[in-house]
């Protein structure tokens, strides 16, 4: 294993599934603070049982594609994932966007589901469950392909799962701990992080999957990242500046 | 279905947020895979145009966004 190229996968797996983790648990303990554990926590599981079925039977197919069609296709996945990720991020930073706000999010996920607790009481633990069951289902998708996509292309699969891992394993315990949402987790820099990184992934492989022999080949990702993140804190400084002209 | 399509249109929404920003990463791609496949010698440029076009891509459009 090359440390070059997988620090950078392992650290943007973990981080990334930290983001994703983050979210997720807000609306299992919303549900859980609504409805009790047994639904939240079946709704979890369901979640993440039907999510382990699709890694299983979608991830030995990986082994069948030819390596540059896969970096190609992973690569602009990536780009479309990654910058719309740093975009979000510059704009949040630059104040033009809410942060996002992991208590307001549990207040506004638990007040629906007392709404809907009002309205069909009778059904309720399917809803909760339901709720639990999408937020881990869908939150997870978003895990898998960032593993996916910063392993996949140079069979660092094993790492990139064990940084996701870690990252989903940490909120589960502080979450369980804490017993309410992780709002102090700098979510914002976190996005803004994984952005400029999955973005420089994203280059780097739509690159090889083109045939690009890159100079300092995996070295060139730290490279791209800087410039990235350069860009990004300069779009940050000019949108500042733009909204502050631009204001009365 | 109705979770069905949900499902799908928040799969998609992981990529497609702002159909600008989406097109423009696609047009980039699109320019440097044409380099590298038609221009000899070109993979280097297809390299180049697709690391500098990105980066224009995000500039330009933060700052349009926030303009908006």
């Amino acid at each position: 294993m090359n440390w070059t190229s997988a620090a950078p996968a392992v650290s943007a797996a973990f981080l990334g599934s930290m983001v994703e983790a983050v979210e997720a648990l807000t609306i299992v303990l919303a549900v859980a603070s609504v409805r009790g554990w047994r639904a939240a926590g079946l709704g979890a599981l369901s979640g993440l049982a039907l999510l382990a079925v699709i890694v299983l039977a979608l991830g030995p197919l990986l082994n069948h594609v030819p390596l540059h069609p896969l970096q190609f296709l992973i690569g602009i996945l990536l780009l479309l994932f990654g910058m719309r990720w740093l975009r979000k991020a510059i704009l949040r930073a630059a104040g033009l966007i809410p942060l996002h706000d992991e208590t307001k999010a549990f207040a506004q996920e638990t007040e629906q589901l007392r709404d809907q607790a009002r309205r069909h009481e009778a059904r309720l633990d399917w809803v909760a469950g339901l709720a639990s069951f999408k937020a881990v289902l869908l939150e997870g998708i978003e895990v898998v392909f960032i593993v996916l996509a910063v392993g996949a292309g140079h069979g660092l699969l094993v790492p990139a799962s064990i940084g996701a891992l870690a990252a989903c394993l940490l909120v589960v315990a502080i979450g369980f701990v804490l017993h309410r949402p992780l709002a102090r987790v700098p979510e914002n820099t976190l996005k803004f992080v994984v952005g400029v990184m999955l973005s420089a992934f994203g280059v780097f492989w739509t690159g090889e999957g083109l045939g690009v022999v890159w100079p300092g080949e995996d070295l060139a990702i730290v490279a791209f990242a800087v410039l990235f993140l350069v860009i990004a804190l300069l779009a940050v400084t000019l949108a500042r500046r733009q909204n502050a002209a631009a204001l009365p | 279905m109705n979770l069905f399509t949900t499902a799908l249109r928040e799969l998609i929404g992981l990529f497609i947020d702002d159909g600008w920003l989406a097109a423009a990463i696609l047009g980039v791609v699109a320019v440097a895979a044409i380099t590298a496949s038609f221009i000899s010698g070109g993979r280097l440029a297809a390299g180049a145009i697709l690391l500098c076009g990105l980066l224009a891509v995000l500039l330009v459009n933060a700052l349009a966004a926030a303009r908006r």
